[in-house]
């Protein structure tokens, strides 16, 4: 098999095009997703910290895929604990795998081992900086249920300052012209510099701290972030706030019918149990279909199309 | 304009620095390691400007810089002007403007970032050279021009 680079660091190089194309390779992979087209390939998944979330979703994407799985789930057991440099361990793993699922906690570390590395990186998070899986899947979902990308109202809640995923969601959202209302606590409101990006990026949104049912209401997509209180300088403002981002089933009453609620997961309780059996309770599907994204990530990685 | 002229006497050979903002003098100096040079050095400080309402101007003879020292030089102070002097005469005048990428001359000064941990270059894009602000090619991180700090 002839193997063509294209790592995937970061939502921001993206095309549109490409992004689009992406999507639909997921949509193929979610009609078939048993597609023995990696037989012969080792997928290597090198998590450097633990995401038991994220490696089994994109080892059942290989597995799925007819892929051997070679790799580790922590750090911990590998030779970085003894000083190994990442290039080193790159190089290493590049020797056996044919493309490199890597997570790590320092930020820049996919795009360092994707200059280095012979074989394609797929980043599946690094630090604080970006987890692109997450949000091709987040896209996936919002495109699934609305049919659209453009002309949507999206909301997002919680902790909107530290939150890596809705950060990537505007970068990918620049191609699109939906709306946005940022709605977050005072402490964990979006950064000036996203909204500058969104200024000079053409996106609309508007900002508030109050998740009122006129927000609700007007929503087609509602994407919930846990608001943690280890986040906060003021603890008072955090118990004084906690229970205002808590999304339940009541407040859901008027919401338009196309309404869907997404979170990235883990939750704790930001989303009450009782929204779960709301129809517009969208979490668990949203966490499935990254297995259909991350399938058609490995396969482009590999310069495979179906 | 007659007392600039009276301050900073002619060069035979050497390199003048010129336009140098009034605070950044000495950074400049240390920098380039002036302050250990055996040649003779003139550094003027607070110097009217027409320009810059004050500026630096730094002489020294006998002594031509690298490549690698104009770049470190356009990052601390972009728009100065580097003029090198043979035998009395002017042969090259300089406009020293930050480049749009930025390599190996700047440290990261997000402690997360995977250039502090691996024995790598660091890389920085310029996204406005009116303000002097970098991003970091790995970890995205926006620094501000009073925030670079040199490797």
């Amino acid at each position: 098999m002839s193997v063509r680079k294209e790592s995937l660091i970061s939502l921001e190089e993206l095309t549109k095009d490409k992004i689009l194309y992406l999507l639909e390779q997921a949509e193929k992979f979610e009609a078939e997703p048993n597609r023995r087209i990696l037989e012969g390939v080792v997928v290597a998944t090198l998590f450097f910290e633990p995401s038991t979330r994220t490696r089994l979703s994109f080892e059942t994407a290989a597995n799925r895929l007819g892929a051997r799985v070679i790799g580790f789930s922590d750090a911990a057991t590998t030779s970085s604990t003894k000083g190994e440099s990442l290039k080193d361990t790159i190089m290493m793993v590049s020797n056996y795998a044919d493309v490199i699922i890597m997570r790590h906690y320092l930020e820049g570390a996919a795009r360092y081992a994707s200059e280095v590395s012979p074989v394609p990186i797929i980043n599946a998070g690094d630090g604080a900086n970006q987890h692109p899986s997450q949000t091709m899947l987040d896209l996936y979902s919002i495109r699934k249920t609305q049919g659209r990308l453009d002309d949507l109202d999206i909301t997002l809640v919680g902790d909107l300052k530290y939150g890596r995923t809705v950060h990537s969601m505007l970068t990918a959202m620049r191609h699109f012209s939906s709306r946005f209302r940022f709605i977050a606590p005072a402490e964990l409101e979006m950064p000036q510099e996203y909204k500058e990006y969104c200024c000079a990026n053409h996106i609309a949104y508007t900002e508030s701290s109050e998740f009122s049912y006129d927000v609700i209401n007007g929503s087609d997509i509602i994407y919930m972030t846990r608001v943690q209180k280890e986040r906060f300088t003021n603890l008072m403002e955090y118990e004084s706030v906690k229970d205002s981002f808590i999304l339940r089933n009541q407040m859901l009453k008027n919401a338009r019918p196309n309404l869907r609620i997404l979170h990235p997961l883990p939750r704790v309780n930001e989303i009450d149990q009782d929204v779960d059996s709301n129809p517009a309770a969208y979490y668990f599907q949203q966490a499935k279909n990254g297995l259909y994204v991350r399938e058609a990530l490995i396969c482009h990685s590999l310069g495979i199309d179906i | 304009m007659e007392k600039t002229k009276l301050m900073v006497a002619a060069l035979e050979n050497g390199t003048v620095i010129d336009h140098i903002p009034a605070d950044k003098v000495f950074d400049v100096v240390n920098l380039l390691n002036i302050q250990n040079m055996s040649t003779p050095v003139t550094i003027g400080a607070n110097l009217s400007s027409r320009k810059m309402g004050r500026k630096g101007i730094i002489k020294i003879a006998d002594r031509y810089f690298t490549d690698e020292e104009v770049n470190k030089l356009s990052v601390i102070v972009p728009n100065i002007v580097l003029t090198t002097i043979h035998d009395y005469d002017v042969t090259e005048k300089r406009h020293i403007t930050m480049p749009d990428e930025i390599h190996n001359i700047v440290r990261c000064p997000n402690p997360k970032c995977i250039t502090n941990h691996e024995p790598m270059h660091t890389t920085f894009d310029v996204i406005d050279k009116d303000n002097g602000t970098l991003r970091c090619r790995y970890c995205n991180k926006e620094i501000r021009k009073e925030d670079i700090r040199l490797l």
